[in-house]
């Protein structure tokens, strides 16, 4: 069994989450990489991809239609090559879930998105409800398309290993849709889905600007990613890439610490696999007392400057 | 310009579902059903472009059983101004709303399809991109923002590290994120005017749809429990905590 795994890489490694769905989709068979971008950037992404131990060979595509990871013409250079696939994976980043179901539809196959198990060929565990529930199903199609929730799987490491690399003839041309701009804030702290530690607050902090008084020199500290509730994110404390929950990222850090966020079902669906999670909150009712290991009672705007000077 | 829009009826988002005793599923008889929270969203921004001008029809679609007729209502006392009811089981998987729904713009020839980017029971996100593929239409998901223009729409989407702007030719697809609008509230003349616009019943059937499913749910669990926390009674027993039982500072 052969699988097919779309890789997606940022300043020239490849990413965490991508890492992640190499490891998964090496349960399921031999594991072929495929990059897309311009020549130099999907060389430079090949070159990346062959370095992950796991990797047994990198499928190269390059077009300039390929720069910005579109989703109508990557999924057209998946179909194409999709006849020599069982399996079809992706990390479920917000670039897996935009590509993979087009994919899907095109192949006439149900797509298996944010497995978090891997039981057979054909049988996987998904979460539904927001996480309240964890499903196994099983998939009558003959391929499988399925994206994988990297905080589930042990990412393979960046270097060690050294496939050889095929160029593939693309298949695109030009398309309905074209790339306008981007708009993506550099920060210094690490990224979310990779952090060891995250600061996460929530309406508790009442504006932007006690958001950052408050939690920037504890996150400083930490060396730790910046979360976000949807109501931090909505109210313009935080960025939306930011977002944990339901309908943001899924993060399992080693420790997470949320501060003025109450825990509604959507947040928790994004950070309940944290390994430890301490909760700050006045409120002793708080559901996410509820998931947190340890959990300090009392008014934020005390108690964070006091931890940050105590770590 | 049209603008067809898909509206799922889902279990309330302020409902925690329980999983059946049996495994073979979650308990939502008796639960709160509403319309799923990002497809009031879509429906908001189609009723501001027809109210704007830039549309003149916003139809609202449901696939489901009989009770999505009320998701539809909902949807017309938004200002939906006609909605059809699709007849199938309850909860249909993506690859079959896809079909139905590309068998229904191919009748109403809408020039935008809104979708919500996700259902909040399956967590699928996958229908609008799925319906794209199937018609060849570009994708505008995880939107924002959206702007129309010169038969082209621009969607801002949220994605890893920010936001990204992409043009599309129309007809296209776009599925709405969080941030693209608040919804409003259907007022109560509103609700009783509802009641009056058209809504049209089909079966599946009808409309040449193959619905079998392709994933069988042979177990659903409940996730492993956390193990109950303390509460600790300082930020230096917290510090303590932190660096000697979890060793995780
Ligand atoms: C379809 C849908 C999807 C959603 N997706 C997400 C998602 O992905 N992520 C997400 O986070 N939410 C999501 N939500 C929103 C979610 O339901 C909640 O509204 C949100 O998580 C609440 O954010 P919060 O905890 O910051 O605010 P609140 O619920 O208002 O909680 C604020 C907390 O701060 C505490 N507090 C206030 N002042 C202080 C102080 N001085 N000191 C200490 N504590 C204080 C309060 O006790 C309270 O517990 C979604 C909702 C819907 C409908
Ligand atoms: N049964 C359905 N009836 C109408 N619209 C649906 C249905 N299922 C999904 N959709 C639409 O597709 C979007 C994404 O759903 P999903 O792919 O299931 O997460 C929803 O927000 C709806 O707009």
């Amino acid at each position: 069994m052969t699988v097919l795994v779309l890789i997606e890489t940022e300043d020239g490694q490849v990413r965490q989450a991508s890492r992640s769905a190499i490891a998964a989709a090496g349960k399921l068979g031999e594991v072929h990489a495929l990059v897309t971008g311009t020549e130099a950037s999907a060389q430079a992404a090949a070159d990346a991809a062959a370095k992950v131990p796991g990797v047994a060979k990198v499928r190269k595509v390059a077009s300039d239609v390929l720069a910005h990871d579109l989703a109508e013409p990557l999924a057209d250079v998946v179909v194409a090559l999709a006849d020599d696939y069982n399996h079809i994976v992706a990390a479920s980043t917000a670039s897996g879930k935009n590509v993979l179901p087009r994919v899907a539809a095109l192949l006439d196959v149900q797509p298996i998105p944010d497995v978090v198990e891997i039981k057979a060929a054909d049988t996987f565990v998904r979460p539904i409800y927001a996480g309240n529930a964890l499903a196994t199903v099983k998939s009558s199609d003959t391929k499988k398309v399925l994206t994988i929730r990297p905080t589930n799987f042990d990412p393979a490491a960046a270097e060690g290993g050294s496939a050889a690399i095929e160029a593939v003839v693309p298949n695109v041309t030009d398309t309905v849709s074209r790339f306008v701009s981007s708009e993506t804030p550099q920060s210094d702290r690490p990224e979310l889905e990779s952090a060891r530690v995250i600061v996460s607050g929530g309406r508790g902090l009442g504006s932007c600007e006690n958001f950052h008084k408050i939690l920037d020199p504890l996150a400083d500290k930490l060396g730790a990613a910046l979360g976000a509730s949807r109501v931090a994110v909505d109210s313009g404390f935080a960025p939306n890439d930011c977002q944990v929950g339901q309908t943001g990222k899924v993060v399992a850090p080693e420790l997470y610490i949320a501060v003025g966020i109450s825990g509604a079902i959507q947040h928790l669906a994004g950070m309940k696999d944290s390994k430890v999670i301490v909760a700050i909150n006045k409120d002793p009712d708080a559901p996410i007392l509820q998931v947190a290991d340890y959990a300090l009672v009392g008014d934020l705007f005390e108690i964070v400057p006091e931890l940050t000077n105590a770590i | 310009m049209k603008i067809l829009v898909p509206v799922k009826r889902v279990v309330d988002y302020n409902i925690k579902v329980l999983v059946k005793s049996d495994g073979t599923g979650v308990e939502t008889a008796g639960l709160k059903m509403s319309m799923n929270p990002f497809d009031e969203i879509a429906v908001e921004e189609a009723v501001r472009l027809r109210e704007k001008g830039a549309a003149t029809e916003v139809i609202a679609v449901s696939i489901g059983v009989q009770q999505a007729q009320d998701t539809l209502r909902t949807a017309m006392a938004m200002g939906a101004d006609r909605s059809i009811l699709v007849l199938s089981e309850e909860s249909p998987e993506p690859l079959a709303v896809a079909k139905v729904l590309k068998a229904l713009v191919e009748r109403e020839k809408p020039d935008l399809v809104f979708l919500g980017k996700q259902a909040i029971d399956d967590d699928m996100n996958a229908t609008g991109q799925m319906l794209a593929g199937l018609l060849g239409w570009g994708q505008g998901t995880f939107a924002s923002k959206v702007e129309l223009a010169d038969g082209r729409t621009e969607v801002t989407r949220e994605v890893d590290g920010g936001t990204e702007t992409v043009s599309l030719a129309l007809p296209a697809i776009v599925t709405a994120d969080l941030r693209l609008n608040e919804p409003r509230y259907a007022s109560l003349p509103n609700i009783m005017k509802a009641k009056k616009k058209p809504m049209e019943t089909l079966q599946a059937a009808d409309l040449g749809v193959d619905m079998a499913r392709r994933l069988t749910t042979l177990s659903v669990a409940e996730p492993p429990a956390r193990k109950a926390g303390e509460k600790v009674g300082s930020v230096a027993e917290l510090v303590e905590k932190l660096r000697n039982e979890a060793k995780v500072i």
